[in-house]
């Protein structure tokens, strides 16, 4: 399955022996990669396989400590972005980058902007992008304003501003992630007409149906270096996977239904809104207040949340990020003053800190393990003690108890398979999967009646993900009432019990996971089904 | 090595490096000054010939050590949670004078009289901080700016009280005001004990500041506090990751409130090992600028109370070269000169050697799993 320049033409890019070492890590190693002008080709790999840092060498942002680059059969070293831009290479970074209160035409031609005498030249450049739109198919109106974009139109102006620089080679890394299937659709058709007008894309993804579907070469990489080149005529999505991985593949399903009839959680009426917290007037019920703010249509980022979690239940919220999943995350574990009750195991838990929370039970593992689960420049048993500060067996008294502390981080690092050299190693030593390891590990300690798990197995290794998966899947079947809230479908109709799908802070369908597709999920979460009126809930085991 | 050792080697091997560079560029600004190096250097370590001269010489780099100290421990106790107290400066001059006008108001036995003297001086600058840190948390005014404009205030307020309210009976010919006498159970015994234990001549004045014993136990409770308890785990958590610290359930106003009340009572002291030691009184002239070199004693100290005891000695000891300096005929403000280079130069090692410790615990972790080997091609 070696795909080979078919010696047409002169291979667009041609890697040879890229390798990159970081310390102590080799991130890439000895990469071989040929592709052809005028093709989609894609690269696959797990997270931390090594995909990001071969793009960032390609494009220059960073150097290869060994191998060689060429770009239409010419030999390049690329010293900045800059120099790669002028070999026409363009990079659509995952997370957009763009002004949001500028407008498209301003945002395409940021850095490389015509100008006549001194000043923007707007026709030139209406002009210039009106051309590359209608060439391309890339449809967007040049003088809106970017944030009031959706997610798919802000990704055809970050294409628009690498075509704007005169790219001939595009890298899109990972573009799919952000969107819906729907919105799949509508790229894919721009990537053909991109290949047809005889420009080359390099398309970087892990979901392999996609990758089947768009590219004419594929390049799988794993742990750092290219395992095969495949022909996407000939191989299946399973195939793929297995050279992706290495190894079976896990599956996030659950097996049976653990599913009890105790409530441990409950959220009604949970509204948020979206220019701070007011205090609601007296005597009035929260479901008036916020159908009077609805009626002055006010933006809320909660609006009237309201579900139960039993025992044993793992409920799922889908919802394309930034529709209230942190706001709902947030209102629990009272990190932010918010409408409605939350009750924890019967109790009234909603004027309670969140300190009492925690304690009372709550376990929380947030989205960005850097920005709110750890002190990276502390060492794990104290990222241990973190959350547990004012319990056992971390505390006694006034006092850390640091030699309790550190057994049980060395419980965690065992039970959990944390790899690390020992309790006193800082937490950023660790590679991301072994950090969520350890917080996952910290949440379930003290044995927690109900846990938060924002986006548990994001960017972290299929090992990790794998035991990740295992270890809720054990405390759900122990009585664990789970709220999960991930980005990655699979995973979310894998485990849950039950499925929410949350769209501009409404919870708008309940479905079974049992039988959703990727599609309809997708469907509900841009809005695109009307989700007022939700299907029937499906009998609960 | 273990970890934490190689740590304080490369630290310690930083600051060393940090102050020959220190020394080199003063050597640079001396000569221009039209002075010798040399000799410069040489008044540095020049205690004097006498063994009376010498233990004077000890003891002026002492006493000048411990406010420094203490300064240096007020600083750190906010630096610790990312909170500038800029305002040590006021702080501890309000407190001062009160401490020293209430003090002089009753006269009880000296442990007792001593004892309500520092908790007015506590707290007077832990309430004297509790400004900027309502302030703060309630209507999100940055520290730094309200501590500022806070120290004008205080001192501003000081000079006053001591010329109107406060003040004292003036002694004939005397030219500066001051608050009342303390009375005699408020001074402080002196340590001039330990040189003569050593077979040393006591100095002359008003001797070994005993305020250095209350200094050092106060040193050991700030780093009890720190590193040991509950309360020390979430000033390190807040300080390290606000967010993180959040969602621990760590109280942010809490938190604020009180590390800036706390570094408050500390600044309150800084003053009081001059007014119990030696002055018995808050004067016009008490020494100012405490306050500010405390920033440069925490950040050479790396917020560390050890690292402080030591940033402090240094500080004392180049300021107890002011006299022998001018003998020899060298602008005293070299001083000031190395100071400046020796934080500034400190502070850059300090973080150069940090990223050296952080990124060899990186490739440690990673050579000791051997994870991240690649793997045979397969294809």
């Amino acid at each position: 399955m070696n795909a080979d320049a078919p010696a047409t033409a002169r291979p667009a890019v041609e890697l040879e022996g890229i390798t990159k070492r970081f310390p102590g890590v080799v991130a890439n190693h000895d990469i071989r990669i040929t592709v052809d002008p005028g093709t989609v080709h894609a690269i696959v790999g797990e997270n931390g396989a090594g995909k990001s840092t071969l793009m960032k060498i390609l494009y220059g942002m960073q150097k290869p400590d060994e191998g060689t680059i060429k770009i239409n059969g010419t030999e390049v070293s690329f010293r900045t972005p800059s120099d790669a831009i002028a070999a026409g290479i363009g990079m659509v970074h995952q997370h957009f980058m763009l002004a949001d209160n500028f407008t498209v035409l301003e945002n395409v031609v940021l850095g490389a902007e015509p100008k006549k005498a001194g000043a923007l030249d707007t026709a030139r450049a209406r002009a210039r992008i009106e051309e590359l739109s209608s060439n391309h198919g890339l449809h967007v109106d040049p003088d809106r304003l970017v944030e009031d974009l959706g997610v798919g139109d802000r990704q055809r102006v970050e294409i628009l501003k690498v075509l704007y620089r005169g790219a001939r080679i595009l890298i899109l890394d990972e573009p799919t992630a952000v969107l819906v299937p729907q919105e799949v659709d509508e790229l894919f058709e721009n990537l053909r007409e991109l290949k047809a007008g005889g420009l080359t894309v390099i398309f970087i993804s892990h979901k392999l149906d996609e990758v089947l579907s768009i590219a004419d070469a594929i390049t799988v990489i794993r742990r750092g270096t290219t395992v095969a080149s495949v022909d996407p005529r000939e191989v299946t999505a399973r195939q793929l996977a297995e050279l992706m991985v290495g190894s079976e593949l896990p599956t996030p399903e659950t097996r049976e239904s653990t599913v009890t009839d105790t409530v441990a959680l409950s959220v009604s009426g949970l509204t948020m809104e979206a220019d701070g917290f007011r205090p609601l007037p007296k005597g009035t019920p929260v479901a008036e207040y916020t159908a009077g703010l609805r009626a002055e249509g006010r933006r809320l980022l909660l609006d009237d949340v309201s579900f139960d979690i039993h025992r044993g239940e793992i409920l799922g919220i889908a919802g394309v990020e930034g529709n209230g999943q942190s706001e709902l995350i947030e209102a629990i574990m009272g990190m932010r003053p918010a409408h409605g009750t939350v009750e924890l195991a019967g109790a009234d838990i909603s004027s309670w800190s969140t300190l009492k929370r925690r304690e009372a039970g709550i376990g929380y593992i947030p989205e960005d393990r850097h920005r709110q689960g750890l002190l990276l420049e502390a060492s794990l048993w104290e990222n241990r003690v973190l959350g547990h500060q004012t319990r056992k067996p971390s505390r006694r008294g006034v006092w850390i108890d640091r030699r309790a502390a550190k057994a049980d981080t060395r419980r965690i690092i065992d039970e959990y398979d944390v790899r690390t050299p020992g309790v006193d190693t800082l937490a950023l030593a660790l590679s991301g999967g072994n950090q969520q390891k350890l917080i996952v590990g910290r949440e379930m300690s003290g044995e927690p009646v109900f846990l938060i798990a924002a986006h548990p197995t994001r960017g972290v290794d299929v090992g990790a993900q794998a035991a990740i998966w295992d270890h809720l899947r054990a405390a759900r079947a122990a009585g664990l009432a789970v709220l999960l809230i991930s980005a990655d479908l699979d995973e979310l109709i894998g485990l849950s019990d039950t499925l929410h799908v949350i769209y501009r802070g409404r919870l708008v369908a309940r479905l079974d996971p049992s039988d959703v597709t990727p599609e309809r999920l997708g469907g509900y979460m841009t809005g695109a089904i009307s989700g007022s009126t939700a299907e029937p809930a499906e009998e609960e085991a | 090595m273990p970890a934490g050792l190689y740590r304080a080697l490369l630290t310690v091997a930083g600051a060393a490096v940090a102050i020959v560079l220190a020394v080199a560029i003063s050597s640079v600004a001396i000569s221009v000054a039209g002075a010798s190096p040399e000799a410069a250097f040489a008044a540095l370590f020049n205690f004097g010939e006498s063994e009376r001269a010498v233990v004077n010489g000890i003891t002026s780099m002492i006493n000048r050590s411990v406010p420094l100290f203490i300064a240096g421990l007020a600083v750190a106790v906010g630096f610790r949670m990312n909170l500038f107290n800029i305002g040590v400066e006021g702080q501890y001059r309000i407190a001062a004078l009160c401490a020293a006008f209430v003090g002089a108001q009753f006269s009880l036995p000296a442990p007792i009289q001593i004892l309500l003297i520092i908790v007015v001086a506590a707290a007077v600058g832990g309430l004297y901080a509790l400004i900027p840190a309502v302030m703060k948390v309630t209507r999100g005014v940055n520290e730094v700016i309200s501590t500022i404009m806070l120290n004008y205030i205080a001192i501003q307020l000081a000079a006053f009280l001591v010329r109107g309210p406060f003040t004292g009976e003036r002694a004939k010919g005397q030219l500066t005001t001051s608050t009342p006498t303390l009375p005699e159970s408020a001074w402080f015994p002196n340590l001039n004990g330990l040189f003569e234990m050593f077979g040393l001549p006591a100095p002359r004045g008003g001797g070994l500041w005993g305020f250095l014993a209350v200094a050092v136990l106060l040193g050991v409770a700030v780093w009890v506090l720190l590193e040991r308890t509950k309360f020390g785990f979430e000033v390190k958590a807040s300080g390290l990751n606000p967010m993180a610290a959040l969602a621990a359930g760590v109280k942010p106003k809490k938190m604020v409130i009180a590390a800036m009340v706390l570094s408050g009572a500390i600044a309150g002291l800084i003053g009081l090992p001059e007014i119990l030691g030696d002055k018995h009184n808050f004067g016009s002239n008490f020494t100012p600028g405490l306050g500010f070199l405390g920033i440069a004693v925490a950040l050479l100290g790396r917020n560390r109370p050890a690292g402080i005891a030591v940033a402090a000695l240094l500080f004392g000891f180049l300021d107890r070269a002011q006299g022998p300096l001018q003998f020899a005929n060298v602008p005293p403000s070299v001083i000031a000169i190395m100071q400046g280079a020796i934080v500034l130069l400190v502070v850059v090692a300090n973080e150069i050697t940090s990223r050296m410790a952080l990124r060899r615990e990186e490739r440690r972790a990673a050579r000791q799993l051997g994870r991240h080997t690649p793997v045979e091609v397969a294809a």
